[in-house]
Order: C-alpha cells, then structure tokens, then sequence
C-alpha cells in the first residue's frame, strides 16, 4: 500500500531518469578513473539517482506523508501551450502576431480573465517589444513574418 | 592604505553618469519585483540578461547585482503592508512587520527595515571590499580537487537549505549535474545526451533551465492558487520611528548585520538563511521577548539587515572563487562569461575597474534605495495592488522574447517551456527547483574538477582527503548533511520554514 504518494512518483521518476541515463551513457566510451571517458561521471550520477529513487519508493511504502495536491491543468496547458505556439508561428507570422496571441492565450489562463483589458494589455506589450527588442536592441525577428510577405 | 585607492578606482567607475543610471535601474526594477509577490530575482536577472549583451561589463554587472539587493529591499514593504512575503528572504518579516502595520505603525516598521537594510549594505560593501582580496589570493592556491569539494559543500549547502524532503533534495542536484552535462564533452567531443538535436550541442542555456523553472513554472503555480491573492495595503501613516523604536531597533540591526553578513557568505545560502537566523536570535537575547509576534521592531529590523547584508556578501564567494553560492550569483557568472570574463580568483587583479566599480556601486545603489525608496512608498503600494492576471502575460512575453534572443533560436522557447512544465511538475511532486538549478550550472564544471584531480592523482580517490583545503570542505558538508539527520537541528529547519 503507497502511503506517500510524493515519494512514489518522485522515486519512479528519479529511476527512471537514471536508469535512462546509464543507458544512454553505455554508447559512450567510459575510460578509467585515472582517465575518464565521457560516460564515467553520467554513469556514476545515474547509479546515484537510482539509487535515491529507490529510497524514495521504498519510503513511499513505510512512512506516510502529504498527498500530491491537484494538478491546475487549465493554467499549465494555456501557459506552456501559448509558449509553443509563439515559437511555432513567431518566424512565420511576425511578433506583431505571435506576441499578440501569447499575452491573449496565456491570459485566458485566469480566472479573473477579462477581455477588454487583456486587449489593451496585449496591444501595449506588444508595441513595447517591437520598439524595444526588435527596432531598439534589433533582436532577429520580423514584425510580419514570412506567411505575410515579410 | 590600499583598501582606499582600491575604493577610489571603484568610484571611478561606478560613479560615471552612465553607471549611476544602470545602478538606478537595477534597483528600481529589484525594488519594483521585490514589491510584487510571486517574481523574484532569479527569473527577473534571467529574463534582463539577454538586454545586458548590449551594455559594457561593468554596467551589466552593477544593474545586475542591484536587482538582487533592490529585491531584499522591497520584498520587506509587502511583508509589512499586506502580510505576504515579496521576496522568499521576507518570510520572517511579515510575522512582526504586519502586526506593527495593523496598530497602524506601517511607517516605522517600513523606516526600521529601510535603515536597517542601509546600514547593512554599508557594512557588507566594507566587508567585500575588505576580504574578497585576500581571499582571492587563498582562492589562487585552490587545486582542482579543493574546487571540487566546494562546489561538493555548496551543493550540500543547497540541499541542506532547501524545503521539503532531504532525499528529494539530493535528487534534485544528481539531476540537475546530470542534465548539466547534456551537449559536447569538452575531453572527448563526444555528443552528451543530445538525442540527435544539434541544438543541443552547446547544451542546456542556464538562462533557458531558470526562466522555465522560475518564470513559467512559478506562473503555472501561482494561477493555481490565484484566489489568495486579493490584496488590501495597509496605511501607512507616520514614517519616522520613535525614540523608544530607535533605542530597540539599533542593536537588532546590529546584530541582523553581523549574522546576515556570515551566513551569507556561505554557498549555497544567500540571503534566505540569514534573515530566519536572525530572527530567532533576536527571539532569543530580547528583552522585549513577549511582544515578538505581536509587532516588535527587532522582528523587522534585525531580519531586513540581515537578508540585505546577506545578499551582498553572497557576491564574495561568487567574486573570489568563481563559484556561485545561489541561482542569482550563477546567473551573475553567466553574465560575466557572456561579457568575456572568465570567473575566478583572478577578476580582482585582472579587472580591478570591474571589481571596485561593481562593489562600490552597492553603496550607492544602498543609498538610493534609502532615499529614494521611502517618499516613493505610495507609488510601491500601488504597484503591489497590480492584480496577478495582468502581470504574468508580461512575465511571459519577456521570458518567450529574451530566451529567443540568446542565440536567435526557437528551440529554446520550446526547451523553456519543457523546463517549465518540469518545474512545476517537481514543485508538485514537493521538490525545490533552486537545488537543481545550481547543480545544472555546476555540473560540467564539477566533472572537469573531477577529471583533473583524478589525472594528477594517478586515479586515487584520496586526494580529496589527502589535501588539506579539500579535506576541511569536505568535513564541513559531511557536518551539514549530519546536523539535518540530528533530530534537534531539523526541528528547527522544518519549524524555520513553517514560520
């Protein structure tokens, strides 16, 4: 019976992890420890991690602790989600696009979200990039991208 | 006197009108998200680093590190005003400092911390200026394995210092080494972890590891609990302390000063430590022992000096060794290499414009948070009251924009947003980020360490025993790693953070 649910998944995670890295470290050459080859240290650290993660399941089972709190998937999925969209589209359709829909996307996150303020706040961030970032600093991106002749 | 003429090539430096204003910016924007609960230091410095490429190394360094102090700063206005911390090292503020404000004495708890933060500043300019050099000089004398075992105690250190459970702590730092390593071998040229994507040939950005973890996975969590957050100031009437204040809150300060100042300097510390420490000595030697928790003074002044003095004699370690004792000074490192200057014992000889200018400018920027932070307080409260939903998309749009910057690549907006995703997960999971960050930066470098030490020593493990400077680091995390297991000391830890 798990009876800390914290330690199980963290330890599942921490196993998994390392064992992954010690796999992936055997196509690598290991070396002496006069020598070390570049799978002497991820191996070792791997074995540790394992290692840890073992402690944790088993702890998982003995001692009990705090349950894992609810996951907010609204807020993760809006915020990671408009993250990638931006780097998805702000070649192509410009920042004058891209920024626009993060700030939209990412605010409908909210719980207190409003339409009429969000707008103004996505059109004020977004012309304070443009002038700052992409006229100011002359980061490489375009205002309209590629999918509108830019 | 040296210490003089060194402070004069310092002023030299710090105090060009182009510098002033860098300083001025730094500590307005650290005092602005030291104001704003839930953005903190770390993801700020990372998401103004890309900014900085376009400045000189000194101005980049001095609007860096007045962040950081500016933060301390202003995280206490919002312990006081609203009884949330602003800033993490602010925890212990909001205990006294929001009850001083409900019997309506916000001006002199804000005046307490004010002083108290400027006093401290003062005295840990002094002390950087006073011991990086020398210590500096011991730094030269450093092997690889003495490198090795204190970045072995830093880590410790971290683990030691970070909430939740110790063996997730751990974890977080084997991971965060292993992750470290992702890109080319140096050695070898061998390809690390990369899973076929040549962006990753260069490894992981810092910058990108941070602002995922602390900017879009502090987003995630503070939208999960957004309903808490409804903020009503307090009013502030009457900032200048009375007589009585003045006689309780100078030797707290005092005291605040002196154990901020030591504790941070120890990596893996910062400014965190220091302000729980002092608190509970004031606890301790008070007088006024019964009214603590009820709006005593020392409550507020003896914290507010400490994390202040704490987050500047955190830059020694950084300074003299090249080795980062939290997040922030990591990124701090980051800057400097970025800038061209290889961190290490050596930058206060070789740069000494960079070195004096950057520690005296702390002073001046001590000065005008002091002077200009408490007529501005009306403007800080109404900063405080900015609601969350229309802070983060900013939050968010300066991490998407500044991460792409650093090497004009997408792939990194979608590596922050793993990290984002992995950050939020571990919180859930009750596993500090912080660890993990600092052992992502020193990974590779922990390795090198490693390899060489291992080289000369013909492949004896002893050699980190054998030497005098490695064996002392390495008792030293072996005695902090045993006080967390004796059950008196983790009494204190867990009541620590509870408070």
């Amino acid at each position: 019976m798990i009876r800390s649910t914290k330690d199980f998944w963290t330890g599942l995670i921490y196993i998994g992890l390392g064992v992954s890295a010690i796999v992936i470290a055997r196509d690598y050459a290991m070396g002496t420890a006069v020598k070390m080859g570049p799978a002497y240290f991820p191996s070792i650290l791997g074995g540790l991690l394992v290692l840890i993660g073992l402690i944790s399941v088993i702890r998982s089972f003995v001692v009990s602790g705090t349950p894992i709190g609810a996951f907010g998937f609204k807020g993760l999925s809006l915020v990671i989600g408009s993250t990638l969209l931006f780097g998805a589209i702000v070649r192509g359709t410009g920042v004058l696009v891209a920024l626009p829909l993060l700030v939209l996307v990412s605010a409908y996150g909210s719980t207190r979200f409003r339409w009429a303020p969000t707008i103004v706040m996505a059109f004020g961030l977004t012309l304070f990039c443009a002038l700052v970032f992409i006229e100011g600093l002359g980061i490489p991106l375009p205002l309209l991208g590629s999918w509108f002749g830019g | 006197m040296e210490l003089l003429s060194h402070l004069a090539i310092g002023w030299h430096t710090a105090a060009t009108w182009a510098n002033l204003f860098y300083c001025f910016v730094g500590v307005f924007l650290g005092t602005a998200i030291g104001v704003l609960p839930g953005l903190g230091p770390t993801a700020t410095i990372a998401m103004l680093l890309p900014v900085t490429f376009v400045l000189p190394p000194e101005s980049a360094l001095i609007m860096l590190a007045g962040i950081y102090y500016g933060s301390q700063y202003g995280g206490s206005t919002t312990s006081i005003l609203v009884n949330l911390p602003g800033e993490a090292a602010s925890v212990v503020t909001t205990i006294d400092g929001y009850q001083m404000a409900r019997q309506g004495r916000a001006g002199a708890a804000l005046a307490a911390s004010a002083v108290g933060s400027f006093f401290a500043g003062t005295v840990a300019t002094l002390l950087i200026a006073a011991f990086a050099p020398p210590l500096a000089e011991v730094a030269l004398e450093f092997g690889p394995a003495d490198f090795f075992s204190l970045m072995v105690l830093g880590l410790v250190a971290s683990i030691v210092l970070a909430q939740g459970s110790l063996l997730h702590a751990i974890g977080m730092v084997v991971l965060g080494l292993l992750f470290g390593l992702i890109g080319t071998d140096v050695n070898s040229g061998a390809l690390r972890f990369t899973f076929g994507f040549f962006e990753l040939a260069d490894g992981i950005g810092f910058v990108t590891v941070a602002m995922g973890m602390f900017g879009l996975g502090e987003i995630v969590r503070n939208l999960q609990d957004e309903n808490d957050r409804s903020v009503t100031a307090s009013k502030i009437t009457g900032l200048w302390p009375t007589k009585e204040d003045w006689r309780r809150m100078i030797p707290a300060i005092l005291r605040g000063t002196v154990i901020g100042s030591a504790l941070g300097l120890l990596p893996g510390s910062g400014s965190i430590l220091g302000s729980f420490g002092a608190y509970s000595i004031e606890k301790k030697v008070s007088k006024h022992r019964a009214e603590f928790g009820k709006g005593a003074i020392e409550g507020v002044a003896a914290p507010e000096s400490a994390n202040n003095a704490g987050a500047q004699t955190s830059f020694i370690p950084m300074l003299t060794l090249g080795i980062p004792s939290n997040p922030v000074m990591a990124l701090m490192i980051g800057a400097m290499i970025i800038h061209g200057i290889q961190p290490g014992p050596q930058v206060v000889t070789s740069q000494p414009a960079l070195f004096w200018g950057v520690v005296v400018s702390m002073w001046i920027g001590n000065l005008m948070l002091l002077i200009l932070n408490l007529p501005l307080i009306g403007m800080w409260v109404r900063v405080i009251t900015i609601p969350y939903q229309f802070l983060y998309p900013g939050i968010l749009v300066f991490c998407a924009i500044g991460v792409f910057s650093l090497k004009n690549a997408t792939f990194d907006v979608y590596l922050m947003a793993l990290f984002g995703v992995v950050g939020y997960v571990f919180s859930k999971l009750g596993c500090e980020p912080a660890p993990m960050l600092l052992a992502f930066i020193l990974g590779p470098l922990m390795e090198e360490y490693l390899r060489r030490a291992m080289l000369l020593s013909r492949g004896d493990p002893m050699v980190f025993i054998r030497r005098p400077i490695s064996a002392t680091l390495l008792a030293m995390s072996v005695l902090a790693m045993l006080s967390v297991l004796i059950p008196t000391f983790s009494k204190t830890r867990e009541e620590a953070f509870k408070e």
